[in-house]
């Protein structure tokens, strides 16, 4: 490897999806296997017990097994998260379990990607939980959804099998306003298109899935438009030589900032200029989203943690009462009666929810206005005031300033996450 | 030229590390962080000098010292608190032997890696301490894949992994009872590899244990332990000297060493792309049980 070669690779964030039998964990064992980012003492570990079970195969799904109480057992009860590398790029998955009653893991592992890998079976096609899968990715605004057609070595690895489904899945693409999607017939069982290119499938002329996850664009998939930057902390070192030092410490949410910017502080409102962006010990010239950076004003105006600096004439929705999606988190469901707090960017705040405006059945896409009783793992629309304005934008364009959890004040537990309309 | 700053992956797990640590900083009233002289707490250090500069760090560091530290570890505290600027506190395994909180392991194989968490709550209790943030990493061993970034635990320092907050977008929830803490695990997301590179990429200072260098050392279960006046040697373990360097460093009891002529930051990223075993696969306090780590991270331990 070229020491220095590492400077320019880039990191890839997925999720996947998939219940028990489509082999999601065969799925990522292949991955990490053929990758070869499993080391001997971990390959040992999972042959002993291959053995033990009276298993000719190494079962590559044992790589992924989890807790104990886990593997008692033999479901995945949480989000897990894996790693692997190729020379272009570092990969983070959260690998989610797909049962039904694990829908808020599926949104809690979708809610950090780039992209998703929806496992379909090859002999079942489209089934209810992939309906499931993929509204989740579309609610959640995955940029990247790659539909997996697995098992393909269980039929034949036929041409026909694959068409048909994909053209059903295609449909739901269109319905489901999902932005970009990739059809790919695997084995994961067999290797066939996931690091290697199938020897079985002549048919099929596009990239291997690996292939796909190393050079798919995601730069295009940043906000580089709208300039939001949370201020999340103030810096202001109690030391002689920076005593008139005042930083606003932040990481950018999206659009580009640079010195000289002129900009409005949110919520006084106040205009000023950017003096200078600090990274560490450097005076940059440019800052991008998702960068951890440090911002001077060209005046002195009093901003907190919660605040928000924003470019002039491009500015994020100012209220203190909006609709929202929500997906439920805890086992006791959402309560009218009840205050809850509000977490939004580097805010938080209390709130009440107003109204429950409808429940989305997440099989047939329908909205239910009738029964609003909302429980754990179901998604419904609703209406919030919070005790004070927010700034936010319309999740679809922006995940960072769109999105909030709420807290039980009680329990102090994240009983939902929710995506502003 | 214009300054920018280069976003590959190692930039953006920085951005991440350093976001969190800011939220540590907002969140919580008095948070702690763990220092243990290994590699992956020294960059903890380094993201939140980076976190925070011009100003200091606005905590402490804590290590909890089982007194069967190598030399060069302490040596490398000692100078890096004093560099930083940083208020050091120190949790002692010892003491908590002589208070008789903690009984010590006799005979051969007896580490205090376990003892470390009777003192470390101890401490963490002692100083009031509501956050302790520490250098845990999910790529490390399977009972920590499924790791917070924000973990909470409740007021015996227990984890319970079937009671832990889902974590969404970046929004991170550190509300707790009085008596409750969490501990906070900004390089989650960082493998070993990602952690060497960040250390090249940097260029941090590392202890010298990490280079490789003469020691007197004995093999046990296939693992070379360095001598000690502590270490029981068993019938047929014999001292050699080796040249040897560290992967991963705990106290001197339970950290295997490495046959390498590593003696550079970039030979050490070769080795480390090259090896066939993982960093914890040297590290005897894992190989008690298959699920020995989830066991001690249940009681409170780091």
């Amino acid at each position: 490897m070229d020491s220095k070669a590492y400077l320019d690779m880039s990191l890839l964030r997925f999720t996947t999806a998939g219940s028990v039998d489509d082999g999601k964990s065969t799925l990522i064992g292949r991955l990490l296997y053929d990758s070869k980012s499993i080391f001997e003492d971990q390959l040992l570990a999972i042959e002993e017990t291959s053995k033990r079970k009276g298993q000719v195969d190494v079962d590559l799904s044992l790589l992924t097994d989890g807790l104990r109480a886990e593997r008692e057992q033999g479901i995945t009860i949480d989000v897990a998260y894996r790693y692997f590398a190729t020379p272009l790029r570092k990969f983070i998955i959260a690998d989610t379990p797909g049962h039904i009653q694990y829908t808020r893991n599926m949104v809690t592992g979708a809610s950090t990607a780039n992209l998703a890998i929806i496992l379909v079976d090859a002999r079942n096609g489209v089934l209810e939980q992939t309906l499931r899968h993929t509204f989740i990715a579309s609610l959640l605004n995955i940029p990247h959804v790659v539909f997996c057609i697995n098992k393909m070595d269980l039929v034949g690895y036929k041409k026909e099998t694959y068409d048909s489904i994909k053209k059903e899945l295609e449909q739901l693409v269109v319905k489901l306003n999902l932005r970009d999607a990739r059809f790919i017939p695997i084995s994961a069982k067999y290797g066939d298109n996931v690091v290697d290119a199938s020897e079985h499938m002549d048919w099929y002329s596009g990239t291997t899935l690996l292939h796909l996850l190393e050079t798919i664009e995601i730069n295009h998939d940043l906000n580089m438009t709208d300039g939001r930057f949370p201020v999340q902390y103030v810096i202001r070192p109690q030391q002689k030589d920076y005593h008139d030092y005042r930083g606003y410490a932040g990481r950018i949410a999206s659009g580009i900032f640079k010195p000289g910017d002129k900009v409005k502080v949110l919520p006084s409102e106040l205009t000023t200029e950017i003096k200078a962006i600090d990274f560490y010990q450097e005076e940059i010239d440019e800052a991008l989203p998702s960068q951890s950076v440090t911002i001077r004003l060209a005046n002195e105006i009093d901003i907190s943690r919660g605040g928000m600096i924003v470019h002039q004439g491009n500015e994020p929705t100012i209220s203190n009462n909006f609709t929202l999606d929500i997906c439920w988190f805890n086992e006791k469901p959402l309560d009218l009666s009840k205050k809850y707090l509000l977490r939004h960017t580097t805010n938080e705040l209390k709130c009440i929810i107003k109204e429950v405006n409808y429940r989305t059945n997440i099989v047939t896409y329908e909205k239910d206005f009738a029964d609003k009783n909302i429980k754990m793992n179901e998604i419904a629309n609703i209406t919030l005031v919070t005790a004070k304005p927010i700034f936010y934008d319309s999740y679809r364009k922006n995940r960072t300033t769109g999105s909030v959890i709420l807290i039980d004040e009680g329990t102090n537990e994240t009983v939902a996450a929710g995506m502003i309309n | 030229m214009t300054k920018i700053i280069n976003h590959n992956h190692l930039r953006e797990l920085e951005s991440e590390a350093i976001f969190v640590m800011r939220e540590i900083a907002a969140q919580f009233e008095k948070p702690v962080l763990l220092f243990s002289g290994g590699k992956d707490s020294i960059v903890l250090v380094h993201l939140a000098v980076k976190a925070f500069y011009p100003a200091r760090i606005p905590f402490p560091l804590l290590h909890i010292d089982t007194g069967h530290n190598f030399q060069e570890t302490l040596d490398y505290r000692d100078e890096l608190v004093e560099k930083i600027g940083a208020k050091l506190y120190i949790g002692s395994v010892q003491a908590s032997i002589d208070k008789g909180r903690a009984t010590e392991e006799m005979g051969v194989g007896a580490s205090r890696n376990k003892l470390q968490t009777v003192t470390l709550l101890d401490t963490l209790e002692e100083l009031k301490a509501d956050a302790a943030i520490g250098g845990g990493r999910r790529d490390e061993e399977k009972a920590r894949a499924k790791e917070r970034f924000f973990s909470h635990r409740d007021a015996f320092g227990q984890w319970d992994p079937k009671n832990q907050r889902p974590e969404l977008w970046n929004l991170f929830n550190g509300k707790k009872n009085m008596g409750e803490h969490f501990r906070v695990f900004p390089i989650s997301n960082w493998t070993e590899m990602d952690v060497w590179q960040y250390i090249l990429m940097e260029n941090i200072p590392m202890p010298s244990l990490y280079y490789t260098h003469k020691r007197r050392v004995f093999m046990r279960d296939g693992i070379w332990l360095a001598e000690a006046p502590f270490m029981e040697l068993k019938e047929g373990e014999e001292i050699v000297e080796l040249d040897v360097r560290c992967r991963t460093i705990g106290d001197i009891s339970c950290t295997g060493l490495n046959l390498s002529t590593a003696d550079n930051l970039e030979d050490i990223v070769k080795e480390v792309a090259a090896s066939r075993v993982t960093e914890r696969g040297g590290r005897s306090d894992d190989k008690r049980s298959e699920a020995a780590m989830e066991d001690r991270k249940k009681e409170g331990y780091f």
